[in-house]
């Protein structure tokens, strides 16, 4: 159970952190404060998820020391979810697949036995809704928008379609609480999940790779280079100055 | 060269009940973006229920030099304003 709700965790807090790096660089003000907005709205679901995996292991931990005090082979999240920012496109490609998955995800998640990651799943569900419409809708633009616009985002779905995989492919922790009921079986949600991106994907004119080898091992703890480099510089000042507080 | 997006006018209705309100305008290049550009800009620290996204070429203002004949000759007109009645305690947004 700890494991998969540092799963949840980890996405939400990595994915939060890439794009809270726009700040300030977004190519429009408006943009940059509707990025940061789901930063933040991201941050928030890993820091509930984590005061949650605190209570639950007793340690006196508190949601901090998951965030700042672990190193990369102890994070759960996605690989997808680690990739960097690359263009605009690069970035609304990983939103768009992270959001069609989880928001069927969280959909799924409120009717789980566990009955605190049901109520955490409906509060989270209005936000990820939000974030699914502004990606989609972001999809189509650029898809559908200039030659420039169009091609950007096909390169950026070539390039991250190979993470999309991972995702939707149950690990031993998730075949095992579903079994449970606690979490749903990926393999009935892929459907859904698929149906979704295709029909934004047929819609922005773009096309996704056929038969492309997925990648994995993120949710396990086995992670690209890049995992590091974020933490390094998520987790420097608590690093250098152990216990500092605001 | 970079074209500007866009100018649109936003309004909110911070509950039911009350009229939209003009609270500023942004870049957008759809109404869609400008209504999700909106909420990210003028809602987040839950300000509203309702937006209205106008573009702001749409909206025709009255010319300040012709103020004169426009407004001077209500200002004379006390007799227009119902401030000769009293309004109980219990009525609000009046």
């Amino acid at each position: 159970m700890i494991k998969y709700l540092l799963q949840l965790a980890d996405n939400a807090l990595i994915l939060g952190h890439r794009l809270g790096e726009w700040c300030g660089h977004a190519p429009e003000m408006e943009l940059d404060i509707a990025l940061t907005n789901v930063a933040l709205d991201l941050t928030g679901q890993a820091r509930s998820l984590y005061q949650r995996v605190a209570e639950l292991e007793g340690l006196g931990k508190d949601e901090d020391d998951y965030a700042y005090l672990r190193d990369a082979w102890e994070f759960r999240n996605a690989l997808l979810v680690e990739q960097p920012n690359g263009d605009f496109a690069h970035t609304l490609v990983r939103q768009f697949i992270f959001d069609a998955y989880n928001y069927h995800l969280h959909h799924a998640l409120t009717q789980s036995k566990d009955e605190w990651l049901a109520g955490f799943a409906a509060k989270s569900l209005k936000e990820i809704t939000y974030h699914l419409r502004f990606s989609s809708e972001w999809m189509l633009r650029l898809g559908d928008g200039t030659e420039v616009s169009h091609a950007k985002l096909q390169a950026a779905i070539d390039n991250l379609w190979t993470y999309a995989g991972e995702l939707t492919t149950p690990n031993e922790i998730e075949k095992e609480l579903a079994s449970h009921g606690i979490c749903p079986d990926l393999s009935q949600l892929k459907t859904a999940i698929e149906a979704k991106m295709a029909e934004v994907l047929a819609a922005a004119n773009v096309t996704a790779p056929v038969g492309a080898w997925m990648q994995s091992g993120g949710k396990d703890g086995s992670h690209s280079e890049h995992l590091g480099f974020i933490l390094a510089e998520m987790q420097f000042l608590q690093r250098a100055y152990p216990g500092l507080e605001w | 060269m970079k074209k500007e997006w866009p100018l649109w006018e936003i309004f909110i209705r911070s509950k039911s009940g009350l009229n939209h309100k003009h609270v500023g305008s942004l870049h957008a290049t759809d109404a869609e973006m400008a209504l999700e550009n909106a909420r990210d800009l003028y809602t987040r620290r839950n300000e509203g229920v309702s937006i209205w996204v106008v573009e702001s070429k749409h909206i025709t203002a009255s010319d300040p030099d012709d103020s004169d004949p426009l407004f001077e000759p209500a200002r004379d007109k006390v007799y227009r304003h119902p401030t000769f009645y009293t309004v109980p305690d219990n009525v609000s947004h009046m």
